[in-house]
Order: structure tokens, then C-alpha cells, then sequence
């Protein structure tokens, strides 16, 4: 039976922690992640688990950490947020070339400046091509399931790659919610003890990690990196069919809510898209307008043709980024979702909006706005409003 | 009890508005409750004005934003009346909830012509009276269960004193007077 509970989404995270009991943790203090690694200290300081917890003076040094951890042979996780990713970038790109399946709890943060502490993807979303893989999650329930997939997907034969499980700072982070918590030695099963096929420590295989690679060898290890990546797919949906069988709770790619027959469309990341349900399930209990979700749950690999596929029915979609890129175009989301379509041959109506930056709320009222402008849309055939920033002060919008 | 109660909690930072929300979220998630518990966060610092929710309900809650139409409004300081217009999007059919020595009628005048029922509860006085000491959270949490209804009396006080013994397990000496603090400002909200 699943243990009914109520958590944060740093307590949940902690929590999985403590049932997978990594070898080593290495972390440093940022908000709003900061919780993380002060839970786990509390574990291991009575006596629940043996993590090596090892402090560190900056968060470059915590991936370093990390990164030797993992690389000597050990089952090695971080938790960090904005600033302290950024820190971490040089890393970022070590671990994932490196091979290192490091799982990183990444709780979203804006980057500065201004300096500000609320939710946003600019974290991860720069961080897009650092070869990590990176899961998403709408509530507390997900984050906690998407953690303990987390390392059965990073540590597989045909991935080995580092894996970064993201939530919402503070909606998520903070928030205490209901949560169904899997039994400790189901979850030890789950994950496995984790044996490395390669590594420093082997006894008796000399090896060397992440010595120069000269222009003749460079590019073989990012096309390796590639490969990985695409094999990655087939494990993370293998993983989340054993998830599914242990607990009953269904993951993919990205989750589809009233999809079947929808001619409207909102494709969002993270914790925005329950609020997005909230205004689905009125529209379609007033109005009954054909409104739908597609809520990404795996950004990386990104998953292009199911997308595509998903999308094949509507008439009219919008892509909600939580980032900039400064483009002057697309958001992330945004540019990735369109060339899924064009490659696809779709004729769907697409706008791109951005919302929800440095913690900017979203609310039902907005989504309700959205899904009439792409009625509009539809109807027109005329994309109006693209690019537009939702929820922006009245008075700034004019001047923009 | 309509399908979701919305409650959002004004106070100043160190008073325990937060901790009080995430309370009212425990013991509603132990009587069966979909709950939502969550703080609105800008620069923390002791005193400034700061902002807390609840959403309570017998379904799954999916909403992740702030709350505009509150059922309930709790003001755990009373100062914030001045600066703040507490009762925006309030609920007509639902109250505010003021830590004050004031009159129902004199807050009502400050409410901005906010047409429902208005409650004052002397937090300060019954916690100094149970406890030494001002901690006015604890008697504002008992005194939004008792005007929201969101769980009965017996309930609440069964799972608050549990939640006490656990949080309270290497001082005891205090459980009794939080508990008479609860029932004091259950009391006087009824």
C-alpha cells in the first residue's frame, strides 16, 4: 500500500533521497533548493542513511564533487537552483561528456538580474544543450516519481548520461500538498544497487576520464553523446512502464489532457499546466469548447515527432515558455515545439507566449484568455499577439 | 462547505502566518482533505507584510497559483489594515478573521465597505494569557477553523493536540497551554 502523505516538493525530493540512499552528496545552499540538502543532512546526522554528504565552498564545486564521486565509482547526486547552476556550467558539460549518470535536483529558479528568488525555467532551459537529460513536474507527486526514475534511466548501459529533475522554486518547492509515497523497499528495488560498468576505482581496469581529445576524436564522442541521447528515449519509457506497474501512475514523454478530440491546444511546462487543467475542465463545463494540454514532461531528449503527432488534430496551439532566450523570437519551448510541427508538415496555427517570469503568476482567468485567443486564431487564420508577454503589467505593455 | 475552501492569511514576517497555513494544512490533510498549503515569497525579512494560502477540498487540487477570491481572509496583524487592502477579492459570503482588541464594528469600518461577517479575536491577549508569551499563529489557526468550519471542533483539537506531542516530544510542558490557547480563540470566534 502507498503511504498517504503531505509534502513539499523539497521534502518530497528529500524523501526519495533518503529511500535511494546515494553514496555521495555533495551540495552547496541556494534558494530555494536549499531544503534539499538540509533534509538529507538531518538524515544522515540520525543515523538513516549512509550518504557521504560532503560540504563544499560554491556550487562549481559541488559538480566537481560530484563529477569525482561518480566518476570513482559511486551513486552521486547534487541539489541546486539558479545562480548555483550557473556556477555549475563548466560541470554541466563535464558530467554529461563524461558519461557520469549524476542525478541533479534542480529546484527553477529566474536568474538574475534583477536578483529574484520565484520560479522560472531560465535555469534548465539555458542549460538545454549541456547533454544532460531533463524531466519536468507539474506537482509534488511528480517530482518525487520522476526522481526515483531518474536513476534507473541515468545509469542504464545505453544511456549513461547525467539526469537533471526539475520543479518549480517555491509552487512546487514550497508548497505542501498531498503526495502517495512508495514503501521504502519497493523503491530500493525499484532503483537497484547501482554497479558501474567502468570506473576510477575498478581494481583491476586502469583507465583514465576526461583526458584531451584532439580534433581527430572530438567529434565521435559528441555523435556518442548523441546516441546516448537517443537511447535514452526507449529507457525512460521503459522506465516509466515499470514506474507505472509498481505504483499505477502513468508517465511518457509529456502527458496529454483531453486531447482526444481537442481543437485548441496549450503546451507548457511544469506547474502552470494544473492551473491549465483547472481552466480546461471549466471551459469545457461551460462553453464546451474542445480544449487541451500537452504538458512536457521529458524536455531532453526532446520529444519531436510524438509532439507532432500529438498536435496532428488541432486547429490552433500555444507554446507558453517560462524563459527567455532573447532571441527577439521564440522562447525555448516556443522555436522547439514549431520545428516539430514544420517537420511534420503541419498546418496547425502556432503562437508562442511567455509567461510566469521570475515567479509572475498565471492564473485560470489567463487561461481562459489564451484558449480565446486561439479560438480567434483558428477562426482568423490570422496569428495575432505573438511572442506577447502574458500577465505583464498594463502600463509596460504599451511601451512594449 | 462549497468544493474548495480558499483561505488567504496576511501577516508580517517572524509572526507565523506561513508555519500557521501549513498547520491548518496538516491537520485538514489528516481529517482527509485534498489540501494545499504555500507561502507567496518576496524579500523575507522580519516584519515585512507577507502572504500565505490554503486550499482545502475533497477532490484533487490541480490549481498552482495565488489565491484572488479568497472564502477567508486571516489577518494575524492587525497594523496591516493601514497599508493593505486585506479584504480585495474577498468572498461576501465568507469573513474576515482580525488579531485585534477592536470591535467586529470598529474593523468593519476599515475594510474598505466590505459587505460580510467580520471576527475579531484577541490572539496577543489569549496567548499571553496561555502561553507567556504573544505567538498569535496558534490562536488565529483555531479561530479560522472555527469560523470556516473546515473541520469540527473535536476534530481539530484531537489533531492538533497530536501534532503538539510530536512537535512539543522534548518540551511537553508546553502542549497544555497551546492547547488551551486553540480553545480559547476557538471560543471566542464561535
Amino acid at each position: 500500500m502507498a503511504i498517504r502523505e503531505r509534502l513539499s516538493g523539497n521534502e518530497a525530493v528529500a524523501y526519495a533521497i533518503k529511500q535511494v540512499n546515494p553514496d555521495v552528496m555533495p551540495a552547496f545552499p541556494i534558494t530555494p533548493s536549499t531544503e534539499i540538502p538540509q533534509y538529507v543532512a538531518n538524515y544522515i546526522a540520525n543515523g538513516e542513511i549512509d550518504t557521504e554528504f560532503i560540504h563544499v565552498e560554491s556550487e562549481h564545486s559541488a559538480m566537481s564533487a560530484t563529477i569525482g564521486a561518480s566518476a570513482a565509482g559511486a551513486r552521486a547526486i547534487t541539489a541546486t537552483s539558479s545562480c548555483g547552476m550557473a556556477l555549475m556550467w563548466e560541470e554541466l558539460y563535464v558530467a554529461a561528456s563524461n558519461r557520469l549518470p549524476i542525478v541533479l535536483a534542480l529546484v527553477n529558479r529566474a536568474l538574475s538580474g534583477p536578483i529574484n528568488i520565484n520560479a522560472d525555467h531560465s535555469d534548465s532551459m539555458g542549460a538545454r544543450d549541456t547533454g544532460w537529460i531533463q524531466i519536468y513536474a507539474e506537482s509534488n507527486q511528480e517530482v518525487y516519481d520522476n526522481f526515483i526514475q531518474a536513476f534507473p534511466i541515468a545509469e542504464d548501459r545505453r544511456v549513461h548520461l547525467p539526469v537533471m529533475v526539475c520543479q518549480d522554486g517555491f509552487i512546487t518547492s514550497h508548497g505542501v500538498e498531498n503526495i502517495l509515497l512508495v514503501e521504502d523497499d519497493k523503491v530500493k528495488g525499484f532503483v537497484g544497487e547501482y554497479q558501474p560498468e567502468h570506473y576510477l576505482l575498478h581494481p583491476e581496469e586502469k583507465m583514465a576520464l576526461g583526458p584531451y581529445a584532439v580534433s581527430n576524436y572530438y567529434m565521435e564522442t559528441k555523435r556518442a553523446q548523441r546516441q546516448a541521447m537517443i537511447q535514452a528515449r526507449e529507457v525512460i519509457l521503459e522506465t516509466a512502464a515499470r514506474f507505472e506497474e509498481m505504483t499505477g501512475r502513468k508517465y511518457g514523454f509529456f502527458e496529454e489532457y483531453c486531447m482526444e478530440d481537442a481543437e485548441y491546444a496549450v503546451v507548457i511546462i511544469g506547474s502552470a499546466a494544473g492551473t491549465c487543467k483547472a481552466a480546461i475542465d471549466e471551459i469545457r463545463n461551460t462553453t464546451g469548447a474542445k480544449v487541451g494540454l500537452i504538458k512536457i514532461r521529458v524536455f531532453r531528449p526532446f520529444p519531436e515527432e510524438e509532439i507532432a503527432k500529438a498536435l496532428s488534430g488541432v486547429k490552433a496551439v500555444a507554446i507558453m515558455d517560462r524563459s527567455e532566450m532573447f532571441s527577439a523570437t521564440s522562447g525555448p519551448l516556443g522555436a522547439e515545439v514549431r520545428a516539430a510541427l514544420y517537420q511534420a508538415h503541419s498546418s496547425v496555427e502556432a503562437v508562442n507566449y511567455f509567461y510566469g517570469l521570475g515567479g509572475r503568476d498565471i492564473t485560470v482567468s489567463d487561461f481562459k484568455t489564451v484558449y480565446g485567443n486561439l479560438e480567434t486564431i483558428a477562426q482568423t487564420h490570422v496569428v495575432t499577439g505573438m511572442y506577447e508577454y502574458i500577465g505583464l503589467r498594463s502600463e509596460q505593455s504599451k511601451e512594449v | 462547505m462549497k468544493d474548495t475552501v480558499e483561505i488567504r492569511w496576511h501577516g508580517r514576517g517572524g509572526q507565523g502566518a506561513k508555519t500557521a497555513a501549513l498547520l491548518l494544512a496538516d491537520v485538514a490533510f489528516k481529517t482527509g482533505k485534498y489540501v494545499q498549503g504555500f507561502p507567496e515569497y518576496g524579500p523575507e525579512r522580519m516584519g515585512a507584510p507577507i502572504t500565505a494560502y490554503n486550499r482545502i477540498s475533497s477532490d484533487p487540487i490541480t490549481v498552482h497559483s495565488n489565491i484572488y477570491e479568497p472564502d477567508y481572509v486571516v489577518v494575524v496583524d492587525e497594523s496591516l489594515l493601514e497599508s493593505i487592502d486585506v479584504t480585495k477579492g474577498l468572498n461576501p459570503e465568507g469573513a474576515v478573521i482580525v488579531n485585534s482588541t477592536r470591535s467586529r464594528e470598529e474593523i468593519a469600518d476599515k475594510l474598505h465597505g466590505y459587505k460580510g461577517a467580520v471576527y475579531t479575536v484577541d490572539a496577543k491577549a489569549i496567548s499571553i494569557k496561555a502561553l507567556g508569551k504573544n505567538y498569535p499563529n496558534s490562536p488565529m489557526l483555531a479561530a479560522t477553523v472555527a469560523v470556516s468550519k473546515v473541520m469540527g471542533k473535536e476534530e481539530f483539537l484531537k489533531e492538533m493536540k497530536a501534532s503538539f506531542h510530536h512537535k512539543f516530544a522534548k518540551k511537553p510542558e508546553v502542549i497544555d497551554g497551546n492547547m488551551m490557547a486553540l480553545e480559547l480563540a476557538f471560543a471566542q470566534a464561535e
